[in-house]
């Protein structure tokens, strides 16, 4: 029946229509407080982010865990309310908000409908404030967080990526431990060091607040004078960590998981940072990579040979070089295979230019998806953050466009060679090692460890 | 706050929602096809999710994987999911490339057959066996999907067996069965397509005439199947799954009203009473006043047959037992149906559920979900627009009657995972360190 229907032959793309990013506004309160406003006119919502140098790289020596800790009790309660009636008070005002910290800043969010945002936002100023710490709610989040961590080693994914991280990294980095630290670390952490890290890294004068929604560029100020003017504290000094591998020669590490139905692998070695002028040639040198359904990776892996659900790879930015890592789940019996596919791939990469069709591909990928990225407040106050953290320029998102279209495959070529390091690439495996353990000896790739 | 709706339909029956936004240049396409898990035979389970790999293999003018290809080269993003009574597939594009996305869509509607082989059934056969090892089989808690509606649901019902298929069943899949399957399901009529973005009504409406038009109507398509209706379990269900997790987990699951009836909206506001943010009664005396758990939710299946189920999910902290945590879970249920709710505490679910609405309509592409999502299994793509009114119009006595009617322990089925004992755990702490070596 179907066969002989007859339908219309491919279509051509008609003309693009012109696009930029939501405009933005800069504005500094007395504190020092720096705004960002971007007012976007599509539904009545606003995204508020409030940016401070408060990222687990300033975890004190000994004190791993500490900015993670530190931002998820800035919503445990003020010395006006305690944190269950503070919960309240946002949720019977709609608003969705998040505290976390990541490697470089701690950031506390709210969304809201914009007729609420003025009530919402007097609250998150209560909160940037005048945190008071609980010592009921510092002890829980603490036993919270190493419940996670057993959850998370439960997973052989979420052991991978922890185990993967101390692989890569000089033992004395901040990188090589878990962001929110590890078990022994935060039962050491106590309220007066939570107090201290608030003190030391939550100041006006080092902290952004991005206000992204259906209001103006005057409201929107008004409202942060409101909620924030009052907040008082000088720039926190700068942090940073050290960088460098755990190891200069390549290793397979064995993580043994016996009844594991599937070997989670990964592969990689310690990237670049973010700020790295070759950003955009590595932008898309992983995109044909990995970083595409339509990648190398993926193609080989999962749609010739069918040895997993997905495979990619994907460089971690951070402000420091974070890692570069290939990581996919394949049925235990070709682990080895896997991974000779792709390192092959990452050879190839390195070898010869890649084909024009696969640097359109990608480009134009890159290039044509950028507006779909910024459709809600949400996404776009995330942007902001991003330009805010990694010190990106003020036209950076007006020009993101062109600098991707202007790569080259001889940029791609340059970037496999400097920033892929197959010499220094280690391997990790968590999974059935006993069953595996000859076909990765064979692979011949390095020493095997574990 | 409503979205622009129009509607037409095509002479094979094609239903088509349109939705327009011109605040960016992108457009999104959402097709959704009437046919889920519970439409599958005995013995020929997962082929619904299979569909939705076959779907990506190419059609008479699309090549393997070309289809994401010449999706993502257009600059676009583009998926595809299966559930118990639909299955989608979705784009969002530029909106100059919307043509290409409806080529694309109707390319394989119309003529994915002579494009299939077995060597591409094969593949996709060892991807989702794969799929179910990644998600389900070496994952924490990961079979839940798969055993609670089997708990739920009796042997016959259609929506008792799991989405992703027996392995067996998917060994046993021959072309000429997925040929079968392909040609009674993937019709213009038992399909919705929405379209929501910036695009020009008047040129959408020849571009959708001109690809799908040609595409005939399914010939004989069986009825749905029985769904029979019931209020309650009648008892009090449980299974009990000793699984390699660190952490005892609860899933207590109701039989609830059927999405989209005025009960449902008050089942759905007790689902965010009882677990919606850290504000919800189980958060707060579980997780943060008891401390015996360390994550508590609440969530509804959105079933528009028979009934639909609402689920309590809850994780215990360390040291707390499997069985603590199912009468500490149990006696937190037992409290809300002697006290009630009150107007205080649905006017708090019923504000952050209008919040996530609105937030959620800024993207083309959920704007488009949602009108499938009411065209498909209501006819009615307008409903989308009266889902805050709904829930605004829930009150505390509806609420009540609900939790009086369906929280009792006549209708509850716990599905609890506790950790297997003990010598795994013991192996995984001796090869962590190991690691560190």
């Amino acid at each position: 029946m179907s066969a002989s229907v007859v339908l219309p032959s491919r279509p051509t793309a008609t003309e693009p229509r012109p696009w930029h990013f939501p405009r933005f506004e800069r504005r500094v309160l007395a504190n020092g407080l720096r705004l960002i406003v971007a007012p976007v006119r599509k539904l009545p919502i606003a995204t508020v982010a409030l940016l401070v140098e408060g990222g687990a790289t300033a975890d004190p020596e000994g004190q791993d865990g500490i900015a993670q800790l530190t931002a998820r009790l800035m919503l445990e309660g003020t010395s006006q309310r305690d944190g269950a009636a503070l919960t309240e008070a946002f949720e019977r005002l709609g608003a969705t908000v998040e505290a976390h910290a990541d490697w470089d800043l701690a950031t506390v969010s709210l969304t809201a409908l914009t007729e609420r945002l003025p009530a919402a936002m007097s609250l998150l100023g209560e909160v940037l404030r005048d945190p008071a710490f609980p010592a009921r709610e510092v002890e829980r989040l603490k036993s919270e967080r190493i419940s996670d961590l057993l959850q998370l080693r439960s997973e052989p994914r979420g052991l991978a990526d922890e185990t993967f991280a101390q692989v890569l990294y000089d033992a004395r980095s901040r990188f090589a431990r878990p962001d929110g630290g590890r078990e022994a670390d935060v039962e050491a952490l106590t309220r007066e060091q939570v107090q201290a890290f608030y003190q030391a890294r939550y100041r006006p004068a080092g902290a952004t607040c991005v206000i992204v929604g259906d209001l103006t560029v005057d409201a929107a100020a008004e409202m942060a004078q409101a909620a924030l003017g009052a907040w008082s504290g000088e720039a926190p000094i700068a942090v940073q960590t050290l960088v460098a591998p755990a190891r200069t020669t390549r290793a397979v590490h064995l993580v043994s998981r016996p009844d594991a139905a599937q070997s989670e692998l990964r592969l990689g070695h310690v990237g670049v940072e973010r700020a790295h002028p070759d950003y955009f040639p590595i932008l898309v040198m992983n995109a044909v990579l990995g970083g595409l359904f339509s990648s190398r990776i993926n193609l080989n892996l999962r749609e010739a040979h069918g040895y997993t659900y997905g495979a990619s790879s994907y460089f971690d930015w951070r402000r420091q070089p974070g890692p570069f890592v290939v990581s996919t789940a394949v049925q235990s019996d070709v682990t080895a295979a896997a991974a000779r596919e792709a390192l092959l791939e990452i050879d190839r990469m390195r070898s010869a230019t890649i084909e024009q069709e696969e640097l359109t591909l990608a480009t134009s990928y890159l290039d044509g998806v950028f507006p779909i990225r910024y459709e809600t407040t949400h996404a776009i106050a995330a942007a902001l953050s991003a330009l805010v953290a990694f010190g990106l320029p003020e036209d950076y998102f007006d020009r993101y466009r062109e600098r991707v279209r202007g790569v080259t495959v001889d940029d791609v070529l340059e970037a496999a060679r400097r920033h892929l390091q197959p010499e220094a690439m280690q391997m990790l495996v968590v999974g059935n090692v006993s069953g595996i353990r000859e076909s990765m000896e064979a692979l011949a790739f390095g020493e095997v460890v574990g | 706050m409503r979205i622009p709706i129009d509607t037409f339909r095509l002479e094979n029956g094609l239903f088509v929602t349109l939705s327009e936004d011109h605040t960016a240049p992108l457009v999104a396409v959402n097709l959704w096809y009437h046919v889920g898990s519970a439409n599958e035979r005995e013995g020929r389970t997962g082929f619904a999710h299979l569909f939705e790999h076959m779907l990506f293999q190419g059609s008479a003018d699309v090549g393997t994987n070309e289809h994401f290809m010449l999706v993502q080269r257009a600059g676009g993003t583009l998926n595809g999911s299966t559930w118990l009574e639909r299955t989608n597939y979705f784009e969002t594009v530029p909106s100059h490339e919307l043509e290409l996305v409806l080529w694309l869509e109707a390319n394989r509607m119309g003529k994915l057959l002579p494009a299939m082989t077995q060597q591409k059934l094969d593949t996709q056969r060892d991807v989702v066996k794969n799929e179910r090892l990644w998600s389900m089989d070496n994952q924490p808690y990961g079979t839940w999907w798969e055993r609670l509606p089997a708990l739920c649901f009796p042997a016959s019902h259609p929506f008792h067996h799991s989405l992703i298929g027996s392995m067996e069943d998917l060994d046993a899949a021959s072309l000429e069965d997925v040929a079968a399957f392909f040609s009674t399901w993937y019709a213009p009529d038992n399909a919705v397509l929405s379209i929501a973005g910036d695009f020009d009504p008047a040129v959408v409406r020849t571009l959708v005439e001109k690809h799908f038009g040609p595409i005939p109507p399914s010939e004989a398509r069986p009825a749905p199947p029985e769904v029979p209706e019931a209020e309650t379990f009648g008892m009090w269900k449980r299974e009990i799954v000793p699984d390699d997790v660190a952490l005892p987990r609860l899933f207590l699951a109701f039989l609830s009203p059927v999405f989209g009836s005025d009960a449902y909206y008050a089942a759905s506001v007790c689902g965010a009473i009882l677990g919606m943010r850290k504000g919800s009664r189980l958060h707060r005396a579980l997780v943060r006043e008891k401390q015996v758990a360390a994550e508590a939710q609440a969530f509804t299946y959105d079933l528009t047959r028979g009934s639909d189920l609402l689920v309590v999910d809850a994780t215990a902290r360390p040291g707390i037992s499997a069985e603590q945590l199912e009468s500490e879970v149990a006696s937190e249920i037992d409290r809300l149906i002697a006290e009630g709710v009150t107007e205080s505490e649905v006017a708090r679910a019923v504000t952050l559920i209008e919040t996530d609405m609105i937030s959620s309509l800024q993207s083309a592409g959920e704007r488009a979900d949602k009108l499938s999502l009411f065209a498909t299994y209501f006819g009615e793509p307008r409903l989308v627009n009266e889902q805050v009114d709904r829930y605004r119009a829930v009150t505390a006595e509806a609420v009540n009657a609900f939790i009086a009617a369906r929280l009792g322990e006549d209708n509850r089925a716990s599905l609890l995972f506790v950790p297997r004992e003990p010598q795994d755990a013991a192996a995984n702490e001796g090869v962590m360190a190991e690691a560190g070596a």
